[in-house]
């Protein structure tokens, strides 16, 4: 039997005309000017409104240990982390400290321990090799780097070209083998638990969190937040996700991720939510187990998980016991109208797809609970968010419905991006005619539903990530058999998109399966497994312009079965 | 023969998505895919090497991540490709 629940949210047009980011503040006791920091508004806050034994966090690993904490250990935990990077290790305000961890509890406490004592903190993707970790933290000047064990190797072989790297923080260190110079061991749970510490006076605009997002040229770019974004995600949380005070809560991301910790950390427990953590990777069925385990009622993941348990069927679905789901949503691509349509007959529910990204730190436009889904539809704006789409060469609002243009935001609501980290010039040029521009182009239709049409640009959406063509192409070329690289997104009924190579060979190496083999995984041991082509094409030539440059949505169109457009300016012919 | 299977899918595995300093245990009954030491998109890399190496094709229906989920479960899918 689903519980019934009344959303928060009232019905959406009501909601639209007396919302404002005001609700937010109110309820979490803030007014303009004060201390606000994300880690004590999600744990010492939660405490004080006496629900410190409340479960905050039920992880589990991959081998089925349990591991679970209330607000209250989550509140001390995330101060002896504070304490330890301080005191002990002499970390000040606004020092870069990575997360490079597993989904393991100390990721989602180190987060917010970070952020009490002022640090900023950088989470990144635990499956990020060498070449991915050291531009980041390189462009990060990063102090301090948690991480585990198994990914020490990693950090070890780039520390050389890391000089501001001055502590590496083992969480799971047993002692077995001896640590290096500049590595320090940090045992979470047998740690001296601290009851009170002084959590940094950060403000609305002290920066926050720094996630880092792929483009279409250069290096991946710093996102940077500030506190105050909690004002967003607080009240999208509620409202979107709908987050009761007894609803068990699973966000299927990984804090690398910005999902992962607008509503994987911070939406969450700043509503004094019960959440739920699988450290796994996917299976249908250990999925599915979790939700039942765990009684789960509201789930948040993303398209690429929807479409690969669609892939098992519904008899898989009726294996277990599900009834405690009632209210699902979905991030990070567009949810195709099929995976809804299922989701109504696996679970009795549709899924609610959501839109936003890295830059807007929140979600912006969703489709709501109690809202009429048109299934494939990305939704309608949050309320107190102005969302529309942009000519694409004037950048002027588009009046007349059906027509794609670019999404465009009013700039204004809490959690946008205050800066990219020592990239203003990429950050001012995201701003046109008073509008912040995502990059995504969509029409509105005639009830003013979004409809999502693709990326502007040649970034490619691989599973709900961005991944930057200009990184895959450097990699491609430092492989000794590489003379030129292209890199697009290929249509995938899973992931949306993935990875295609397009590539030349220098004189000597033979194309054979064996040399794609080798090529796919020296991007993968170089960047991440999302980067890896999983498909590579070699060819005599690329198409390139008359200046030399490779034309990728040439590739692009070719390979989505789409119309080339102006080849006026192709040097050669394919 | 069907030893010598699961040892080079075994190495190949260790040697590909083990870091250098991972020494975590990875044996013929290890959960690869589910334990987190190949993920998703890597297992298109798995896929290719196991193609390459024995000169078949496996069709995507087939290439699950339960299929592919520990050497054993690999050496009992490449049997369906009259490989042991």
């Amino acid at each position: 039997m689903k519980s019934e629940k009344t959303p928060f949210m009232k019905p959406y047009e009501e909601e639209l005309k007396s919302f404002s980011f005001d609700i937010s503040k109110n309820e979490l006791g803030y007014k303009d000017g004060d201390i606000i920091n994300i880690g004590e508004y999600c744990t010492d806050r939660i405490c004080r409104m006496g629900k410190g034994d409340k479960l905050a966090l039920i992880w589990e690993g991959f081998s089925g240990e349990e591991k679970r904490y209330t607000f209250n250990d989550m509140r001390q935990l995330t101060n002896s982390i504070a304490k330890f990077l301080r005191d002990d290790l002499g970390i000040k305000p606004g020092e870069r400290v990575c997360m490079f961890l597993d989904k393991v509890p100390e990721l989602y406490f180190g987060f917010l321990g970070v952020l009490k004592m002022g640090a900023i903190v950088q989470p990144l993707f635990s499956a990020f090799g060498p070449e991915s970790l050291l531009t980041r933290l390189q462009d990060a000047t990063t102090s301090a780097i948690f991480t585990q064990k198994k990914h020490l190797p990693k950090v070890r072989n780039i520390l050389k070209d890391l000089p501001s790297l001055k502590h590496i923080i083992v969480v799971d260190d047993d002692g077995s083998k001896p640590l290096k110079e500049n590595e320090v061991a940090f045992n979470m749970d047998k740690v001296e638990r601290v009851d009170s510490f002084d959590v940094f006076p950060s403000t609305a605009e002290t920066p926050s969190v720094l996630h880092y997002t792929s483009g279409t040229t250069g290096k991946p770019k710093g996102a940077q937040h500030v506190h105050y974004s909690i004002i967003s995600q607080y009240i999208t949380a509620k409202y979107v996700l709908d987050l009761h005070d007894d609803d068990i809560y699973w966000c299927t991301a990984d804090p690398g991720w910005v999902t992962g910790t607008s509503y994987g950390i911070i939406g969450a427990w700043s509503n004094g939510a019960t959440q739920c953590v699988l450290d796994a990777g996917f299976k249908a069925d250990t999925w599915y187990k979790f939700v039942e385990k765990n009684k789960i009622t509201v789930w948040y993941s993303a398209p690429t998980a929807i479409r690969a348990l669609m892939k098992e069927g519904t008899e898989a679905v009726k294996k277990f016991d599900l009834s405690s789901l009632r209210h699902l949503a979905s991030v990070g691509e567009p949810l195709n109208a099929e995976a809804v349509i299922w989701s109504q007959e696996a679970f009795g529910m549709m899924f609610h797809d959501t839109f936003w990204q890295t830059e807007t730190g929140c979600i912006v436009v969703s489709n709501y609970p109690g809202m009429k889904i048109k299934p494939g539809s990305m939704g309608k704006p949050f309320p107190g968010i102005e969302v529309t789409v942009v000519d694409l060469k004037t950048s002027e609002p588009i009046t007349k419905k059906g027509v794609v243009g670019m999404i465009a935001i009013k700039p204004g609501w809490p959690s946008m991006i205050r800066t990219y980290w020592n990239n203003e010039v990429t950050y001012k040029s995201k701003f046109q005619n008073n509008w912040y521009l995502c990059g995504d182009r969509a029409s509105i239709d005639e009830d003013g539903y979004f409809w999502f049409v693709g990326r502007d640009d040649d970034v490619i959406n691989t599973g709900g990530h961005l991944v930057g063509p200009f990184e895959i192409e450097s990699a491609l070329l430092e492989h000794p058999a590489v003379a030129e690289s292209a890199a697009i997104g290929k249509p995938d009924p899973i992931n949306m998109e993935v990875v295609k190579a397009f590539i030349t060979l220098k004189p000597g190496f033979e194309q054979t399966k064996m040399l794609e083999l080798e090529i796919m995984n020296f991007v993968r041991k170089k960047l991440s497994a999302l980067a890896m082509p999983q498909e590579i094409e070699f060819v005599d030539s690329l198409p390139k312009t008359r200046s030399g440059k490779i034309m990728r949505r040439v590739l692009k169109a070719k390979e989505w079965g789409e119309e080339i457009g102006d080849t006026s300016t192709l040097e050669n012919d394919m | 023969m069907a030893e010598q299977i699961k040892d080079v899918i075994l190495e190949y595995v260790r040697n590909e998505y083990l870091e250098d300093g991972d020494d975590r245990e990875v044996n013929f009954d290890t959960a690869i895919i589910s334990g987190g030491i190949v993920d998703s998109f890597s297992m298109v890399s798995l896929k290719v090497f196991l193609e390459t190496k024995y000169n078949i094709q496996i069709p995507d229906a087939k290439a699950t991540p339960e299929a592919f989920d520990s050497v054993n479960n690999i050496v009992a899918l490449l049997k369906e490709f009259g490989i042991e």
